[in-house]
């Protein structure tokens, strides 16, 4: 029994091949697109409110950041890492960059701290992971209990007012396009073609799909998970930006349950808890999905609580989905 | 010699006490077994026998009730059974002592001994006393006297460890045990004690299955002796009957010279030299050098070195002292990217584990130790990427549907093809194979081998460790044999036999040809 039986021919008209491979490769994404699509029209035609311009520009551009924060957190978990704190970072960079910005301070100064500070602080849950060997879910969780705690003890609770109008990006617009959208969009793409093409990102997907094996071959393991924790706190704070300039007001309290708002969007985006596979564009959608739902929930006349449960019931879906389709693969090889 | 296949006989006298027909197992496209018959009578040691990948574990899993087979019949006790899980197994009074010990560290030897089945009070809780009783009687039993039922397994020796678990399957009042390897792990005094308990259970009634590779200790303990060969049934004998050599002509089935075809390579200058290179206990002061075109065997039993030996060359766990030159130069080689750099090659014993990203494709595992130089400026040239993937591919033979189907979904021959040819992708000058057609069924097995010969053919190195001794002296130009951490001995292939080689694996401690093997 040497030969192969499992019959999977490339074989066959190419636009058939080509149309195949596409399924194959994105085919998950084509169904959270699809949902979006299906939800879009089946809302939209009970309540043609839903579907207004008014309405979709305020769900897109309200929930960018979490799309853009999904990006950082794709890469995470594609690398069999999770982390906890990105929520409690977010509320942590937000107050920074506030700070900054009423302190008189150039608007470029107070855009770009969130982003390196981000950068920095997750280095050192990398760290702690690639180098002392602990499991991200532990470090994270304390170094989310840190910046929880740390945030409230210095700011005392007090929220950050009086914005100056040029620090609000998320309420300017770019060719008629409100810039969350825009930024939502440019680096969802921007980050899918990088891991796509280029080998950092392949190592990532090696990475997860057996770091063993990838350290065999040269791949420097350690200093990938410090750099994947530190792009994912630098897109931490690019939604940060989208996030903390919606509002004339900065809270210093951090937005409850944001990480696992970001991480679920990863998983229904079909980012694999179990690494190795997933893009950043299924997780940008899912964030999309489900602004959506949330949205159209009100608008159908819902509880927006039933949001929630619909949600636990889409990531429970996929990760069964995951888990099958995992076990249908290695079936087939064998031993 | 006689290869006649004895069915169970005097079925009044020895009723089988368990009994498979015909039993087949298929994994998707891969048959690990084929029409296999199995008897085992009550008070017999009956020996599975059977080279790497033959289906013995396979066969011990269907036995256990792990794997549910595709066809055939199990019988249990006279009646038929289906076991649809282990628990379904132990019900029908059969418990399996497997390599991997599966008890409860953090928990004490009465704990485990009961694990699961405790007896209770009359109140409904458990009663701890008559646990710790009996689970003393039971050890006791097993001449166990010096084990203490209240100390946690954690910190028992393997050898205890393994009595514990004895002590447990025959606490299920089991009349079939079926014992795994059960003393690969064991030093030679312990191997002596357990062998013991076998004899013991056998005057008791119990029906034994013994997997092992140790010719002694089959001979001397077994009674009748079923052979599996690439899954399928060879035979049954009787052991008072049956030489090693008939064993082993059954085990291999054919002549050497079938099985491994050498091709003659031009041996050139040294492309390894390694000189007094120590690494922890299992590398001391090795000296060896491999030159171009030659395929150097690294022969010695399990635990002696041998993969530790290449994990130092190849950079996983680095030397403390010696130096290495590849071509006349000395390089350090601190890391498995240095080795790479270096132009040395390791294929893993553990395919799985640290060759293969399995759910990815063909092409990505060939291109993924040359992603640097497949990626100018960082960005994947993916045409290239497709054209080396596709050259391997074709160069090695590997069956699949094409570069596009995930590894997973290959047999062990073909995903071993893959790891090569991602390897030879680096283009080295030293490849080490560690175990290269372990696990692998007879036809791609042979084709590995062949292209071993291709390899030394076109001047590459080849470092091969092996624990089939067959394999070892078929293929190399030299066998250096490694006992304890050192290379005990080095034999031109024609003084390579397996006397000299097996003489020279347990020289060093002066223990028996099967020597001691650490975990």
């Amino acid at each position: 029994m040497t030969d192969m039986t499992i019959d999977r021919p490339d074989a066959g008209a190419p636009m058939t091949g080509a149309l195949r491979r596409v399924l194959r490769e994105y085919g998950h994404e084509l169904l959270v697109a699809l949902a979006i699509l299906v939800l879009l029209a089946v809302v939209g035609t009970i309540n043609p409110r839903f579907v207004s311009a008014r309405n979709m520009t305020s769900v897109f551009s309200g929930n960018a950041y979490i799309a853009v924060a999904a990006i950082g957190m794709t890469m995470i978990i594609v690398i069999r890492q999770i982390d906890l704190s990105v929520g409690a970072l977010i509320g942590v960079l937000a107050t920074i960059s506030g700070t900054i910005a009423v302190s008189g301070a150039p608007v470029w100064v107070a855009w770009a701290a969130p982003v390196i500070c981000g950068a920095a602080i997750s280095s050192v849950t990398g760290v702690l992971v690639a180098y002392a060997g602990i499991p991200s879910i532990v470090v994270s969780l304390g170094m989310m209990a840190i910046l929880q705690g740390g945030l409230i003890s210095v700011t005392g609770g007090a929220w950050i007012s009086d914005l100056p109008p040029a620090f609000l990006l998320a309420k300017m617009k770019v060719l008629g396009l409100p810039m969350p959208l825009v930024w939502g969009v440019v680096l969802t793409s921007a980050a899918a073609v990088w891991m796509r093409m280029s080998a950092f990102g392949r190592s990532l997907y090696l990475i997860g799909g057996n770091a063993e094996a990838a350290r065999a071959v040269g791949i420097p393991v350690r200093r990938r998970i410090v750099a994947v924790f530190a792009i994912h706190g630098a897109f931490a704070g690019l939604a940060t930006l989208l996030f903390a300039t919606q509002l004339q007001v900065i809270q210093s309290t951090t937005p409850a349950n944001l990480e696992l708002v970001i991480i679920t969007a990863a998983v229904i985006g079909g980012v694999s808890i179990l690494g190795g596979t997933g893009t950043v564009i299924g997780a940008s959608l899912a964030a999309v999905l489900f602004a959506a739902i949330g949205s159209a929930l009100i608008f159908v006349n819902v509880s927006a609580y039933w949001l929630r449960a619909l949600i636990g019931v889409l990531i429970l879906l996929t990760v069964l989905a995951d888990v099958m389709r995992r076990r249908r693969e290695t079936r087939a090889g064998g031993h | 010699m006689q290869l006649a296949p004895q069915q169970a006989a005097d079925p009044g006298v020895h009723a089988p006490v368990l009994s498979l027909r015909d039993i087949s197992k298929s994994f998707g496209p891969v048959q690990a077994l084929k029409d296999v018959r199995f008897d085992l009578r009550s008070g017999e040691v009956h020996a599975l026998m059977g080279e790497n990948g033959a289906g013995k574990s396979t066969l011990v899993k269907v036995l256990a009730g792990m794997h549910r087979p595709t066809s055939g019949t199990i019988a249990a006790g006279g009646s038929e059974v289906a076991f649809g899980s282990a628990r379904d197994a132990t019900a029908a009074g059969i418990a399996v002592v497997h390599q991997e010990l599966l008890l409860f560290g953090e928990m004490t030897v009465a704990e485990n001994v009961f694990s699961g089945r405790y007896p209770r009070s009359r109140a409904g809780m458990i009663d701890w006393g008559l646990v710790r009783r009996r689970a003393r009687a039971l050890l006791a039993d097993l001449d166990c006297h010096d084990l203490d039922v209240d100390a946690k397994v954690a910190s028992l020796s393997v050898a205890m460890r393994q009595r514990v678990e004895i002590a447990r399957a025959l606490n299920q009042n089991a009349k079939v045990l079926i014992l795994d390897e059960p003393t690969a792990a064991l030093a030679e005094k312990d191997a002596e004690r357990l062998l013991d308990i076998v004899l013991r259970l056998r005057a008791r009634g119990v029906g034994i299955v013994y997997v092992s590779h140790r010719m002694n200790e089959i001979f001397r303990i077994s009674d009748r002796m079923t052979v599996l060969r690439d899954g399928q049934y060879v035979g049954t004998v009787d052991a008072a009957a049956t030489s090693e050599a008939d064993l082993i002509a059954m085990m291999v089935g054919r002549s050497i010279d079938q099985v491994f075809p050498k091709v003659e390579a031009q041996i050139g200058a040294p492309v390894l030299e390694v000189r007094g290179l120590s690494s922890g206990p299992l590398v001391q002061d090795a000296t060896l050098t491999v030159r171009a075109g030659e395929i150097v065997g690294l022969a010695g039993l399990v635990g002696s070195g041998r993969t530790e030996l290449a994990l130092t060359l190849f950079g996983i766990t680095p030397a403390t002292s010696g130096t290495i030159a590849i071509d006349g130069q000395e390089v350090r080689i601190g890391s498995p990217k240095a080795a790479r750099d270096a132009g040395i090659a390791y294929v893993p014993e553990d395919r799985g584990h640290q060759g293969l990203v399995k759910p990815m494709a063909i092409r990505e595992n060939i291109s993924m130790a040359v992603l640097d130089r497949l990626s100018p400026g960082g960005i994947l040239r993916k045409g290239d990427e497709k054209r080396i993937a596709a050259e391997g591919f074709r160069r090695l033979g590997v069956r699949a549907a094409g570069i596009e189907q995930p590894v997973g979904q290959l047999s062990g021959g073909n995903q071993q093809k893959v790891v090569i040819a991602k390897w030879l992708e680096t283009r080295p000058k030293l490849l080490i194979l560690d175990e290269p057609t372990r696990g692998i069924d007879v036809g791609a097995k042979s084709e590995i081998h062949r292209l071993m010969g291709e390899m030394a053919q076109q001047g590459l190195a080849i470092l091969m460790i092996s624990s089939e001794l067959p394999e070892v002296l078929a293929m190399s130009d030299r066998v250096l044999v490694v006992a304890e951490g050192r290379i005990a001995a080095e034999l031109p292939r024609g003084e390579a036999t397996p006397q000299t080689v097996g003489h020279a694996m347990t020289r060093r401690t002066g223990t028996t040809a099967h020597g001691r093997a650490r975990p």
